[in-house]
């Protein structure tokens, strides 16, 4: 999908600050750039839910973080995100792997594609799919979007295998 | 029953004896931060210590009361507004029962070592608020009768600062001096269970969110 070195950049131009992260394949390959990149911190958490409530605690206190999991850490973190997202009114956006939507050959009839839209659509997050390396533009639209109507929303990443 | 099983079983009786009897009043416990907390102190209260914080009293504008809240994940919110704000204390009160739910949390907040951040954890073995159940952490839940000692996970875990305290005065005479530790710092208190319902939210989330932020825009004379 996209680099690290596109990831990083696209964070900085978005005022991104912290990136709270538990990695996947995918998104793993993005971590020395995220790593290393100056003026972005990213936070290693153990749990998926964690992350959403450190990203909560950023926000509050004045800072801009991302949330970037898998899908299967989405599922497990739905009270997390609830609490933060519409208990809170805290605008957290997220970047979410969306395992074996391009490519099932690991994990045949993966239950991800089954589970992952609906529960986006569930936890009231608004989301675009990007299945293509050229729409980074989209990410970097729907996130202005999300941040001048003060809600938080998601980036569901198609991904190749588990 | 043998003699050596039964001779085992009246020592581990007696130590739950001993220790059930060194517990401070959570009430008092809770007034020692409220009474002690710098002005310039992020203060996030939680679950049954929340509950008796608010009856104390008016908040404070740095008072975040976390409540409705994810429960076990005052630790992490304490985390992200440590680093945010790093010129500020950031106290964390929470129970045990809370932290079983996020000790992994224990480990995130070790890796990132914030020298602001104090978690004082309020170890009363139940679930103080749906009826006082026990936790699978306390003696009264686990087949040898022993309890999780929090004091040692978090060591384990790398946290610089780690001190326990079950008796009042000592938390009283020590309280200014763990506050000036170099974090991350837990204390653990060993409190005494009370069977006493949840916490109310103060109000409407929606405002207190952004009343929050504002009160900690101002700048921090540091910790």
């Amino acid at each position: 999908m996209f680099t690290g070195q596109q990831v990083v950049a696209l964070f900085r131009e978005l005022g991104i600050t912290h990136v709270v992260s538990i990695p996947d394949s995918t998104i793993g390959r993005w971590d020395e750039a995220l790593s290393n990149a100056d003026g972005l911190q990213l936070i290693r958490v153990c749990r998926e839910g964690e992350a959403w409530a450190v990203a909560g605690g950023l926000y509050l206190g004045g800072a801009t973080p991302l949330v970037l999991i898998q899908c299967t850490g989405l599922f497990e973190s739905g009270d997390a995100l609830r609490n933060i997202v519409h208990d809170w009114h805290l605008p957290i956006f997220s970047m979410i792997g969306y395992r074996s939507y391009l490519n099932q050959d690991t994990l045949p009839g993966d239950t991800c594609l089954v589970f992952t839209e609906p529960i986006l659509d569930a936890w009231k997050i608004p989301y675009k799919l990007i299945t293509d390396a050229n729409q980074i533009d989209v990410i970097r639209a729907h996130y202005r979007e999300c941040l001048a109507k003060g809600t938080a929303g998601a980036a569901l990443l198609a991904e190749g295998k588990a | 029953m043998n003699r050596r099983e039964g001779g085992d079983r009246r020592v581990l009786a007696a130590r739950r004896r001993a220790k059930a009897t060194s517990r401070m009043p959570l009430v008092e416990s809770v007034a020692v931060v409220r009474d002690g907390r710098g002005d310039d102190d992020i203060v996030i209260t939680s679950m049954g210590n929340a509950r008796e914080w608010m009856a104390m009293g008016p908040l404070h504008p740095r008072d975040f009361v976390y409540v409705p809240s994810a429960m076990g994940h005052a630790t992490s919110l304490g985390l992200g507004l440590a680093l945010a704000q790093p010129n500020r204390r950031v106290i964390v009160l929470m129970g045990d029962g809370s932290l079983l739910m996020n000790l992994g949390s224990l480990v995130t907040i070790a890796s990132l070592a914030p020298k602001n951040l104090v978690v004082v954890l309020y170890d009363n073995g139940v679930y103080e608020i749906t009826g006082s159940q026990p936790t699978p952490g306390t003696s009264a839940a686990r087949a040898r009768g022993d309890s999780v000692d929090f004091a040692a996970i978090a060591r384990a875990s790398g946290w610089s600062s780690v001190q326990r305290y079950s008796a009042l005065d000592d938390w009283q005479n020590n309280f200014a001096k763990v506050m000036k530790a170099s974090g991350p710092t837990l204390v653990v208190l060993d409190v005494e269970a009370t069977n006493r319902p949840g916490p109310r939210s103060p109000g409407k989330t929606a405002q207190r969110a952004p009343e929050f932020m504002a009160a900690i825009r101002s700048v921090a004379n540091g910790v």
